[in-house]
């Protein structure tokens, strides 16, 4: 994984925007209507997610292969 | 890891109570984020002064000293604070019906003004709080609980208004443009005098739903695909000026002397004469 997703559930209000723009599919929005990681291991940390996030919720941080 | 613009946002507030999808938070960030980015900004120096609206709410999350003012009149209150304490930064957060209809004239008076604050004003197009009624920014056509057959009233364009009315720093970006939001926001704040952004954002349940806009992440994919960057579109030829597209970027960035410096005078003069 050359990301780590950081998502804080009690922020997200499941609109879906981080769905709609992630280019790799990585997230979807469950039946709760709160944001899963589904393919963790395709996030490229573009960070589209986390810039677009109305309530602040998802966080993307880089990780070096080194250290994972 | 923790993001250091979190330390700008009042956490035993968060989350916000804007709808799921709502473009107001996206530019309550962008505003914290120019603010940290900006030189001799702190939360010690810097006030934020909002109206009323959905947008307004802004200020009761924002960690600064934050006044949440009546409808309307968050332009005249910040003028206020900027004539007794000069040294501060005073930031407006207004919605479009609280800046272009029930605070239409405070607005272009304090643009002819040049009164040294920062209004960021975050275009939903509709009266969100209130229940989805027609504003003066709603397009021509759109529907809304006030005109449920599209609105016949040509709307303002904010921008245009205030450059008319003598602003000194004019901008326009959208909730999808993130950055470029940041960056006009940042403009706005190191310049001396008035400066307006309308930062266009998408109200998923008061305008969206009744104009059959689909979801939130459709409405921002629509400012993709609308927004056109100024430079472009000075090159875009009348004719394909067409449908929804409009221009964003920086309109107008002049200088004049502030309201401040004019009342400093005054007062010296005034001073000279009771001698």
């Amino acid at each position: 994984m050359k990301s780590k997703l950081t998502i804080k559930m009690a922020r997200c209000k499941g609109c879906g925007i981080c769905v709609a723009f992630c280019p790799k599919q990585v997230l979807a929005v469950d039946a709760l209507g709160k944001v899963q990681v589904v393919q963790g291991e395709a996030c490229i940390a573009c960070g589209q997610c986390e810039l677009r996030c109305p309530d602040y919720a998802i966080f993307v941080d880089k990780v070096k292969e080194a250290q994972a | 890891m923790e993001r250091s613009y979190e330390t700008y946002f009042r956490q035993n507030r968060l989350p916000h109570l804007w709808c799921p999808g709502c473009g107001n938070g996206i530019a309550m960030k962008a505003i914290v984020q120019a603010i940290e980015q900006q030189e001799g900004f702190t939360q010690d120096n810097t006030v934020i002064v909002s109206g009323i609206g959905c947008s307004s709410r802004a200020s009761g999350y924002m960690d600064f000293d934050t006044l949440h003012t009546a409808h309307g009149r968050a332009i005249p209150f910040a003028t206020g604070i900027k004539l007794a304490r000069p040294e501060l930064n005073v930031i407006v957060i207004t919605g479009d019906g609280d800046c272009t209809a029930i605070g239409g004239n405070h607005f272009i008076h304090g643009c002819r003004r040049n009164v040294d604050l920062t209004v960021v004003l975050f275009n939903n197009n509709i009266y969100g709080m209130t229940g989805g009624q027609a504003s003066p920014m709603t397009p021509l056509g759109k529907k809304a609980t006030t005109a449920p057959y599209g609105s016949v009233d040509r709307p303002f364009d904010a921008c245009k208004l205030a450059e008319a009315a003598g602003a000194t720093y004019v901008a326009r970006s959208t909730a999808y443009h993130v950055p470029h939001l940041v960056n006009m926001i940042k403009g706005g704040l190191a310049n001396t005098g008035f400066s307006f952004i309308e930062a266009l954002v998408q109200c998923p349940t008061a305008y969206g739903r009744r104009n059959k806009l689909g979801s939130p992440a459709d409405m921002m994919k629509w400012m993709r695909d609308n927004a056109v960057m100024l430079a472009a579109w000075d090159k875009l030829p009348a004719e394909k000026r067409t449908g929804e597209k409009f221009p964003i970027g920086c309109f107008c960035n002049t200088s004049a002397e502030d309201y401040d410096t004019a009342y400093d005078k005054v007062i010296a003069r005034a001073e000279e004469a009771v001698k």
